[in-house]
């Protein structure tokens, strides 16, 4: 038997990630009864993933999920080390020397792309893009978008599409108070866009918002929520799924269309025009987005099981501005197997596999284990599996030896000239970001760029 | 805006809201959970969960149901937390089937 999990041998995690899933499986592990001791490392300086860097600016009470992780960053036996990028800084087999067990819970971070000509036209965006440039993520800080032109597109109709939407609809005023970072705040107000057209491939019975997201169309300053009474006719197999007492959630997002569509409009300055059964074929423009071409769908198929396929009927609309919003891919790290058509590192109930077979040491959670589908709070019954499996390798012996963790790792990240960040260097920087916000009647004003963030640490 | 458990939670207590749930904001005593209003962060995560529909949203409270946010106000924060994943109380099955779920 080995000792790893008691307090002379306790059991070393490595987190890959600092977003709900990777603090999920940290308050799993903590609440074990074996003895943990857990490294989280991120990519950033900052923690918390899509909750700072995904989350609408304006769905502030959403972001309070932070404190109970916050709550847990500040237990015993945790550590967090930022600003540190797995695959890059650190390779995974310098983890498996480290730790007993890494946990990749690193998100889903790229797009999928539509295949379509004309997608890399200049004006032609992703959701991301758009939505890590408002919410202040590095990697998006000095993205450009042209709102000059007085139509916009959105293609989905998730609440991540939802978001862009509402966020280009709203008007200084609405966002003023909230976390917006301050360049996107300055681009948004000088915005010229009057009518924005979110687009679903399926109908409005399969529309994958949620009740809520919509609803707030219908409460906009200066926007008014606009669908054709026509489009909102249903196929046999539609009703079907929408009677269905287990489908509550799109009956109530079909109740709301009905209601926006019956509505006269109250002449505020922009709409938001919600259009469905509808595919882009083509992306047009000489230097940069004209026009969108895009095909009308039919439905096919048994309901609950219903795919949209092409009519021939072509229509278009003119837009200098594009963006999709059609689902995340995770990003390969060397040493981690990876399922190239699914964007997800494989895995039976967290344990990572490669062509069927465990790989000792490698769990995954979250976005990256699942795919990009679920809200903040399904991550922690997903999290809660992975240690379940975990903890089960554990009792079962899989682990040996004694593991250094951070010990063994800091010499390397110091060699390699990495600064990295600890928690209560986080903390220091997120007291200057709520201060700098206070000035301005906002929650926070975030730092944008790397360099900043670092620079108030030295 | 509050999230709330209602009546449709008693004498089942199937906890699969609980598992989603992102702050541990879910309480119980014998019969049935409660949200505590201040720690739930409106998020929905429960909603689709509840085998029995017995969670409702702010903007989706039913009239008749109105009066179960001051009863999930009053009682969530005196009560434990239920973290995890409980048993469903005896003839929680049936219940459900009555509720015509
Ligand atoms: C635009 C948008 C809006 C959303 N809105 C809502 C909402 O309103 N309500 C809701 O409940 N849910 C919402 N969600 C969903 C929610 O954010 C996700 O379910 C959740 O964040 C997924 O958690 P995760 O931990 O798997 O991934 P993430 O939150 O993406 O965290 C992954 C972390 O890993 C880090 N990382 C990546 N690669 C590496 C590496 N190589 N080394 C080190 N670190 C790395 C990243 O920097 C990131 O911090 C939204 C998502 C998006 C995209
Ligand atoms: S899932 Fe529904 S019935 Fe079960 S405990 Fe939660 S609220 Fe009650
Ligand atoms: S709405 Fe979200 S935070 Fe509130 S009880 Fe449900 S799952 Fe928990």
């Amino acid at each position: 038997m080995s000792n790893v999990g008691t307090p002379d041998n306790p059991l070393r995690v490595a987190i890959v990630g600092s977003g709900p899933s990777g603090f999920y499986a940290t308050e799993a592990l903590l609440k074990s009864d074996a003895s943990v001791r857990i490294d989280m490392l991120e990519r950033l300086p900052c923690p918390f993933g899509l909750v700072r860097s995904g989350v609408a600016p304006d769905h502030q009470k959403l972001k309070q999920a932070i404190q109970l992780y916050d709550k847990i960053a500040q237990s015993d036996g945790f550590s967090f080390l930022g600003n540190v990028t797995v695959g890059h800084d650190l390779s995974v087999d310098e983890l498996k020397q480290s730790h007993h067990a890494i946990i990749f819970a690193c998100g889903a971070e790229s797009d999928r792309k539509l295949n379509i000509p004309g997608e890399d036209l200049k004006g032609s965006h992703t959701a991301t893009e758009f939505v890590g440039w408002y919410n202040g993520h590095p990697d998006y800080r000095d993205r450009e978008f042209d709102l000059s032109h007085p139509n916009a597109v959105i293609i989905g109709q998730g609440n991540v599409a939802a978001d862009v939407s509402r966020i280009l609809s709203k008007t200084t005023d609405e966002l003023k108070h909230t976390d917006i970072a301050e360049h996107a705040l300055a681009v948004l107000s000088e915005s010229k866009i009057r009518d924005i057209y979110v687009i679903g491939r399926r109908g409005p019975a399969q529309a994958k918002f949620t009740p809520k997201e919509l609803r707030e169309f219908g409460e906009l300053d200066d926007c008014d929520p606009v669908v054709n009474a026509e489009d909102l006719a249903l196929n046999s197999e539609s009703q079907i799924e929408l009677e269905d007492k287990s489908n509550a959630g799109n009956a109530k997002v079909y109740k709301l269309f009905n209601e926006f569509s019956q509505r006269t409009p109250s002449g505020k300055n922009k709409r938001c025009h919600f259009m469905f059964l509808l595919s882009p074929l083509e992306l047009i423009g000489k230097n940069r987005l004209e026009k969108v071409r895009l095909e009308k769908n039919q439905l096919t198929g048994e309901p609950f099981n219903q795919s949209a396929i092409g009519t021939g009927e072509i229509t278009e609309i003119d837009t200098g501005i594009l963006f999709r919003s059609i689902g995340y891919r995770g990003i390969a790290i060397t040493g981690v197997p990876f399922d190239e058509r699914r964007g997800i590192f494989p895995n039976n109930d967290g344990r990572i596999i490669d062509d069927g077979n465990i790989v000792p040491q490698l769990y995954t959670a979250g976005w990256i284990k699942r795919g990009p589908t679920g809200i903040i709070g399904t991550n922690r019954a997903d999290s809660v599996a992975t240690v379940e499996s975990l903890l089960n390798d554990l009792h079962n012996s899989t682990f040996d030896n004694a593991k250094n963790g951070a010990d063994f790792l800091i010499p390397l990240l110091e060699t390699r000239n990495v600064r990295y960040v600890t928690y209560p260097e986080w903390m220091k920087i997120d007291t200057v970001e709520i201060k700098q916000g206070q000035e301005k009647g906002k929650p926070r004003e975030k730092f944008t760029r790397i360099e900043e963030m670092l620079n108030i640490l030295d | 805006m509050t999230t709330i458990v209602t009546d449709n939670c008693k004498g089942c207590r199937f906890t699969d809201c609980v598992t989603v749930c992102p702050v541990s904001c879910f309480h119980y005593d014998d019969e049935m959970l409660y949200i505590d209003p201040d720690v739930c962060i409106d998020c929905s995560a429960c909603i689709p969960e509840c085998p029995v529909q017995a969670i409702y949203e702010g903007d989706d409270i039913p009239e008749d149901k109105e009066h179960w946010i001051a009863i999930n106000a009053e009682r969530a924060p005196n009560l434990p937390v239920c973290e995890d994943k409980m048993d469903p109380l005896p003839g929680a099955e049936e219940r459900k089937a009555e509720l015509g779920f």
